[in-house]
């Protein structure tokens, strides 16, 4: 439990961490535990009301643990505080439903944004608040302590020390914060070894380990096939090179996942290259390791990345290219998603990402209706950091276009980039995000917003650029958006002189205003047009997830 | 099916070959084939489409490729497949790119 300091006693966490192994021991639980035991582990190490962080984040998952979680009694286990980055597996929600757990503090929930909304509405489930993953990290070390964390990594020694391979991601924060404030750390592994490769995780920081039945989920979310890239995001990503990352020479950058931005990694080798902007852009990342960035890697466009978590199939490609990638002694790469996620708030002069919904603020937002599906770590990638001090080139150039010649500070260049519409003739420019409706009917305290309007600098659609840094007035912002929305409706009822005064201005930029022949806007000009090609660019290196593979 | 007829006035094209085809018809994208018309001071543009009840938007994308690009004296026929207004647009650039050789 989390009562205050009852009076005189200051050591009420150790002493209650010492009764949980007590009750441990007694049944027989060494630092090993056999699987078929973890439930009894469980059971005797966490007390009802307990603050727990499940790992899992969008890439790995300890699956195996909180399958076990939620098949403990809820006689035993009950109204358990989740606190965890992600709410992705069925048996995260299977928590809720059973009556294990009843309060959520998380930052994702993705494919199980649909029942994570119902379980709301049917009062199963009382969320505190959605946050980014460094806001959560933040919270486990002010007022969010886990008691218990149940984790994943790769393989343990008999000593109980931990390698987590390259998917070390958000383990270091979760265990210190735990470790170090009287909690349990309990670990999932693949495989039980001799010796490590290397230490992850020092052994007398893990209370438990076991092997898991079966090696832990890890989903291959950052593989855009190539093949799936169309002439249109071409056109954008010639767009956004010549407009944004050339004008103001965006050295230091991280990517969202889509396949816009894919494009851009793609054209790198080749239409940033016949620019010359070769070792002029995009040569510092902070970004898992995307496959469609191979063919930039190996053209010698890229000089350093860094990691949030690995993706399958790279580890060959990114051990064989260390000065690239940070690796450990032992060769694998070392992932860390507390640390990549604070390079991308404040090393970092550009975010670019995709979004489902944007107003005429351009406060943008993935939330539907009857689903919640929190942020991950857009809303930190794309905002600008007021407690940045550093200048460089790009940031200097959009703090003067937004505040003068004169302004104090620089801008980070937050960029959206979009599509007027999405399947099903869905309009993404819209009067009024779905997110209030969420809001209202969820009972949130705020609306969902991904990425608020006053942090967004650009937005890139088919039909140009809109450079929100040069905008004076909200009416001027409004009809800048209005102005690349194409024939949405919002984009319909633009106003066509504002528009194209802003678009005298440079505040709109269309493709032959930045002189680019359509003709070129094809999916020939990508350096690599299938994922076959991708491994052919590695030389072999990269071994795509079999549901990648067509040949 | 849907056929749909529109007519708007446009600078005259300068063509730089006979007709020019771009597209392909296929899910989500479509084929445009543009000759020489009647009228040198006007586009006129037959569409058959199999996404029925986008005339509005049809009309209003047709207008803006007439009004941005000196695109008269031009017959332009385009079979669509469901394509978004953004393929439709890149399309018609692309196209007319080809008929006048690239300038616009």
């Amino acid at each position: 439990m989390n009562a205050p300091h009852p009076a005189g006693a200051w050591d009420t966490r150790r002493r209650g961490r010492q009764l949980r192994l007590e009750r441990a021991a007694a049944l027989g639980l060494a630092r090993r535990v056999e699987a078929p035991r973890v439930g009894e582990l469980l059971e005797a190490v966490i007390e009802p009301g307990d603050r727990v962080c499940l790992e899992g984040n969008n890439q790995k998952q300890a699956d195996f643990l909180s399958e076990t979680l939620a098949d403990c009694s809820p006689e035993r286990l009950h109204d358990l505080h989740m606190v965890q980055s992600v709410l992705a597996l069925p048996s995260h929600v299977d928590l809720f439903e059973r009556g294990i757990a009843s309060k959520l503090d998380f930052s994702f929930s993705g494919p199980q944004g649909g029942r994570l909304a119902r379980l709301v509405q049917d009062r199963q489930i009382e969320i505190g608040a959605i946050h980014t993953y460094l806001e959560l990290f933040g919270r486990y070390f002010v007022d969010l302590t886990p008691n218990v964390c149940l984790i994943a990594a790769h393989a343990a020694d008999a000593a109980g020390n931990l390698y987590t391979g390259p998917n070390t991601e958000d383990t270091p924060a979760i265990v210190e914060a735990t470790a170090f404030k009287g909690g349990i750390v309990i670990a999932q592994v693949n495989e039980l070894v001799d010796t490590l490769p290397r230490v992850d995780i020092p052994a007398d920081w893990v209370d438990f380990y076991v092997v898991a039945p079966r090696p832990n989920y890890i989903e291959p979310l950052f593989t855009r096939d190539p093949a799936q890239i169309t002439d249109v995001q071409v056109l954008m990503a010639m767009m956004a090179l010549k407009g944004i990352y050339a004008e103001y020479g965006v050295k230091r950058l991280n990517h969202g996942i889509g396949f816009d931005t894919a494009a851009i990694e793609l054209l790198l080798p080749t239409y940033a290259t016949e620019l010359g902007l070769k070792g002029k852009i995009c040569t510092h990342w902070a970004l898992n390791p995307h496959p469609t960035l191979i063919p930039a890697i190996e053209s010698g466009c890229v000089e350093s990345i860094h990691s949030f978590g690995s993706e399958v199939g790279m580890e060959n490609y990114i051990a064989a290219r260390s000065d690239v990638f940070f690796t450990g002694a032992d060769g694998s790469m070392r992932s860390n998603r507390a640390f990549s996620q604070t390079a991308g708030l404040y090393a970092c002069d550009m975010f670019i990402g995709s979004t489902l919904q944007m107003d005429l603020a351009g406060n943008s937002s993935t939330a539907t209706l009857g689903r919640i599906t929190g942020f991950g770590g857009a809303p930190n990638m794309g905002s600008d950091p007021h407690g940045r001090r550093h200048a460089s080139p790009a940031w200097l150039k959009a703090g003067r276009e937004a505040g003068g010649p004169n302004a104090i500070r620089g801008r980070k260049l937050v960029v959206q980039m979009v599509e007027t519409f999405r399947e099903h003739m869905a309009p993404v420019f819209v009067e009024e995000l779905d997110a209030w409706k969420l809001q209202e009917s969820m009972g949130m305290e705020l609306p969902p917003i991904m990425i608020y309007g006053d942090d967004v600098t650009h937005i890139v659609t088919e039909e140009g650029i809109a450079n929100l840094l040069l905008c004076r007035t909200p009416e001027e912002r409004e009809q800048a958006i209005r102005g690349v929305a194409g024939f949405t409706p919002v984009g319909m009822a633009r106003d066509r002189q504002m528009v194209e005064q802003l678009r005298q201005r440079g505040v709109i930029r269309r493709a032959e205003d930045l002189g680019i022949d359509p003709r070129r806007a094809n999916r020939d000009l990508l350096a690599a047009r299938s994922i076959k090609d991708l491994v052919r660019w590695s030389g072999g290196l990269y071994a795509p997830p079999a549901r990648f593979r067509n040949w | 099916m849907e056929k749909l007829e529109f007519r708007f006035p446009a600078q005259p094209a300068t063509p730089a070959a006979g007709a020019a085809l771009c597209g392909v018809v296929g899910s989500g994208n479509l084929e445009i084939l543009i000759r020489p018309g009647d009228e040198a001071d006007a586009c006129v543009v037959s569409v058959k489409t199999s996404a029925r009840g986008f005339g509005r938007i049809w009309e209003a994308v047709i207008a803006e490729f007439a009004a941005r690009h000196a695109a008269g004296g031009t017959r332009i026929a385009i079979n669509d497949m469901g394509a978004t207004p953004a393929v439709v647009s890149l399309r018609l650039g692309q196209a007319l790119g080809e008929y006048t050789g690239g300038v616009q």
